[in-house]
């Protein structure tokens, strides 16, 4: 407990990365606000039944569950931490002396949410990320989902998303989809992955970094133990390039993918399936952290030092937000963000942990980053924007139309990125088939309003929100 | 022409701006004829114009000039919305001209007798205002708040989609031949030996020119400032909600009768006022605040509140309602209301067509106009005079020569002086 006493610590997100900040600034002495929109801890990465009908299996479902449990109960009887579930940050103002955090607590459906405003003296945005899933023709079909979509159905509701599943996409996080598939009863007809066996066998440069992440190393081989036990086929270097079906998923169409992730002709087979799940990689949810004013990086995550501080003093990032590393990443990560926001020195392993985490994340990114070539499966008539069905062909269109390729334009000429998911899924393929990515800037990742907010929600917020008195001492296990 | 091009020209005349106004004034000189040149330092239609409502308006203006151009302006854009449609094809985004007509509403007597008027003087004026009771306002529009006590219909209140309509004109422009080059920042004025403004220097080179027409909105007051020059144009922020798709339940542009008052205040305090009406996309739109910050973009939650509760006082089915957007933006605010259209009284070759604060997008097909006739020596279609710049409104504001900002000027003959001592000896 080395921190300054009593500082107000708000964390935004309580999956790994918050979780651990919570404990880390709570151990330095912070009081602690945990803030989370979902009912429970745990986050995307420990998604589970809820409390109220708990399985024995969780520990089957979950790596590291035991991790989570004695995570999550620290930070529950902590007495300095007070948990809010049900919390979502809808709006954070960026005022002289810090930040304000705007949340409504409730169901999200439910009318009158109660409003909370909080001033904290620092902040951790461990927010985390979405997955990412590339266009391609027929993906609006029912019975694509998002890899991501598949393992919250799977981990959450116990469901899988069909009995023949093609999981597709780059990346390591295919594999727990398939496992959760599996485990769910779901006939996994293959693991498709886009990066070829060059690009993956970076993962075998520096095999001592690898080894130092001793969890993440034992994981893979778990699962890829598992995809062989089901006679699940594993592919390098190929792509679902299309979904077939009359109103539903009935086949898909995989290709083999040269280098740079273009469909090599002739090498089309089509496979007979009722799901997929397809995810490229993640887009770390980054609105908070723009709405504070966090420098970004080219590739758009938020900038941090080595204790894990954004350029905006007070606030702090830790996880997915800060790089596409996994959930060890997140957790020493969070360790490190947790004590520094309290105004303590980050334990010395934590920040070991940490750094070895942090070479696992550019081992990702440099063998299953998007390549250029995967606009090539696209067709004038695939249809880019699934919220207003603006078509490859049609957005191209419009910026010759227009000459312009300046993304705000194009949105409201084409119409893409401008539904309900507010460019969430859309919003940087747009940019990239725009060429229009906005390098350090947030591009189409500025949305003040996070989430949608019902206008009688805004409107009975108080005029100067009251703020909450200091959170008690003692913890408030909601 | 008379804009006196000298020899070797890049262009006849130089629009700084690729917003609304810069794009009718483009458009209006390259089809006369002229070579124009647009620069913007960001992207066309990426600025004020892409963060307001496109609305098209008479009816939250009071008798005089400003009422005067826009009953123009909005005839132009009936006639304006289909030569665009003509002229691009059916493949360009459409300008969504909607004449969906205003309806002004209040829910008190001294409410409403201020409205009738007001509403008097602009029928005078020309304006169709249609005075309604509110079981009437409730047959336009059968959401309404049961508290509302009547209002004013306003026939010839229109929107279009700003972006897609300052799209439009710069694409129209370009046919012409005009140039627009986007990611061009203009840093200073060139001066002829006479001490005329030439030409521009830019982040990409000079550019010569034989008048340079200065549309930047709220950010004419700097570009003046670099060419040497003085327009008391500032920022005044505003802020618009967005909701979820949603069948349509509001068909008019629909305001409560503050909205008036606002935009004629010269407060520099947060004021909102109820300002609904939905996208042919099925959103809503709900404005509108006015703020004072400078070019503060940070958004606070307070205003959105503020906002929120006047639109439920109209609608009350609004709270119902996700908002899944908000965006802000900068109004080019005069302190006298009325825009700048017209030569720099003491820089000649400089122009101005700014300042329309909230309203650049209806005034803009008028102001192009007003622009290329000045330039050309046409006869204008409104009288010119009281958007001049050296109106005495403005000329009571001009700041002592001695307290001129220095500006990069740069000479024809290559050397560089301080914009005052160059111009104003």
């Amino acid at each position: 407990m080395n921190g300054v006493r009593g500082r107000h610590v708000v964390v935004v997100g309580a999956g790994p990365a918050g979780l651990a900040a919570a404990r880390a600034a709570a151990d330095a002495g912070a009081r602690v606000t945990l803030l989370d929109a979902a009912d429970g801890l745990g986050g995307q990465y420990w998604r589970h039944l809820p409390q109220a009908r708990p399985a024995a299996r969780e520990q089957v479902l979950h790596h590291r569950w035991d991790t989570y449990r004695e995570l999550s109960a620290a930070v529950r009887e902590h007495p300095a931490v007070t948990v809010r579930a049900s919390a979502q940050v809808w709006s954070l103002d960026r005022l002289d002396d810090g930040v304000r955090l705007h949340v409504l607590v409730g169901e999200p459906d439910d009318a009158g949410r109660a409003p909370l405003a909080l001033a904290p003296d620092a902040l951790v945005l461990a927010t985390g990320a979405h997955d990412r899933t590339l266009p391609f023709p027929g993906w609006q079909l029912p019975g694509v989902y998002s890899a991501g979509a598949a393992q919250a159905l799977a981990k959450g509701e116990r469901v899988a998303v069909g009995r023949r599943v093609v999981v597709a996409g780059a990346g390591p996080f295919l594999l727990p989809v398939a496992s959760s598939l599996l485990r769910t009863g779901a006939a996994v007809l293959g693991v498709h992955e886009a990066s070829r066996a060059g690009a993956l066998a970076r993962w075998l440069d520096r095999p001592w970094e690898l080894a130092a992440v001793p969890g993440k190393a034992a994981e893979l081989a778990g699962y890829v133990a598992e995809l062989a036990r089901h006679r699940v086929p594993w592919r390098a270097g190929e792509a679902v390039v299309a979904a077939h079906g009359d109103g539903q998923v009935e086949a898909v169409t995989i290709a083999r993918l040269d280098a740079r992730w273009a469909p090599v002709p002739g090498t089309e087979r089509v496979v007979a399936a009722d799901a997929v799940a397809v995810s490229h990689g993640f887009t770390p949810r980054l609105e908070l952290a723009v709405a504070a004013g966090c420098a970004l990086t080219p590739g758009r995550f938020v900038v941090v030092d080595r204790a894990q501080a954004t350029s905006v003093p007070g606030v702090w990032a830790a996880g997915e937000v800060t790089g596409i590393g996994g959930a060890d990443a997140a957790l020493a990560e969070g360790a490190v963000a947790g004590a520094a926001a309290a105004g303590a020195d980050p334990a010395p392993s934590a920040v070991r942990a940490r750094d070895r985490a942090r070479g696992f994340t550019a081992r990702i990114e440099a063998a299953h980053g998007v390549r250029g070539g995967w606009v090539r499966w696209l067709r004038d008539d695939t249809v880019v924007c699934r919220c207003e069905e603006t078509t490859y062909g049609r957005l191209r269109e419009v910026a010759d139309l227009t000459a312009s390729r300046e993304t705000r334009s194009v949105k409201l000429t084409s119409r893409a990125g401008l539904g309900p998911c507010q460019a969430r899924m859309c919003g940087r393929t747009v940019e990239e088939l725009l060429g229009a990515m906005d390098p350090g800037g947030p591009g189409v990742d500025r949305r003040p309003v996070v989430v949608p907010v019902r206008l009688g929600d805004l409107a009975a917020l108080p005029d100067a929100p009251e703020l909450p008195p200091t959170p008690a001492t003692t913890g408030d296990p909601t | 022409m008379s804009t006196g091009v000298s020899g070797g020209a890049a262009a006849d005349v130089v629009v700084v701006g690729a917003g609304i106004v810069g794009a009718a004034c483009a458009r209006a000189l390259a089809r006369a004829g002229t070579r124009v040149t647009v620069l913007d330092r960001g992207a066309a239609a990426s600025a004020t114009s892409a963060h307001g409502e496109g609305n098209l308006l008479v009816s939250d203006k009071g008798p005089g000039p400003e009422l005067d151009l826009a009953l123009v302006s909005l005839r132009r854009w009936t006639v304006l919305a289909g030569e665009l449609a003509d002229e691009l094809g059916p493949r360009f985004p459409s300008v969504e001209h909607e004449p969906k007509g205003g309806l002004v509403v209040v829910a008190s007597e001294p409410g409403l007798a201020g409205l009738r008027e007001l509403a008097a003087g602009q029928r005078a004026a020309g304006v169709e205002a249609v005075e309604v009771t509110g079981e009437q306002a409730r047959e336009l529009e059968p959401d309404l708040a049961p508290g509302v006590l009547g209002g004013v219909h306003y026939p010839q209140d229109a929107q279009v989609q700003p972006v897609v309509a300052t799209e439009a004109l710069l694409a129209s422009a370009r046919r012409a031949g005009a140039v627009v080059r986007t990611g061009v920042e203009v840093t200073g004025g060139l001066r002829g030996a006479d001490g005329r403004l030439v030409g521009v220097t830019t982040s990409a080179g000079d550019l010569a020119a034989g008048a340079v027409v200065v549309a930047a909105g709220p950010w004419s007051g700097e570009v003046a400032r670099r060419l040497g020059a003085w327009v008391p144009v500032r920022p005044r922020r505003g802020t618009v909600l967005v909701t979820t798709p949603m069948s349509q339940r509001v068909h008019h542009k629909v305001y409560d009768g503050d909205y008036f008052a606002a935009t004629q205040s010269a407060g520099a305090e947060l004021q909102t006022s109820a300002v609904v009406e939905s996208t042919r996309g099925g959103t809503v739109l709900i404005g509108s605040s006015r703020e004072q910050v400078g070019f503060d973009d940070r958004p606070r939650a307070e205003v959105l509140a503020h906002m929120a509760r006047r639109a439920v006082a109209v609608f009350p089915f609004l709270a119902q309602t996700n908002v899944m957007r908000s965006y802000l933006g900068f109004r080019p605010y005069m302190p006298d209301h009325l825009p700048v259209i017209g030569a720099d009284p003491e820089l000649p070759g400089l122009w101005f067509a700014t300042g329309h604060e909230g309203a650049g997008v209806g005034l803009a097909p008028a102001t192009g106009d007003l622009v290329a006739a000045a330039l050309l020596g046409a006869d204008p279609a409104v009288d010119p005079r009281p958007y001049a710049a050296d109106r005495p409104t403005l000329s009571a504001l001009r700041p002592d020569v001695s307290d001129a900002q220095a500006a990069q000027v740069t000479c024809a003959s290559g050397t560089t002086e301080k914009a005052h001592e160059g111009v104003r000896p």
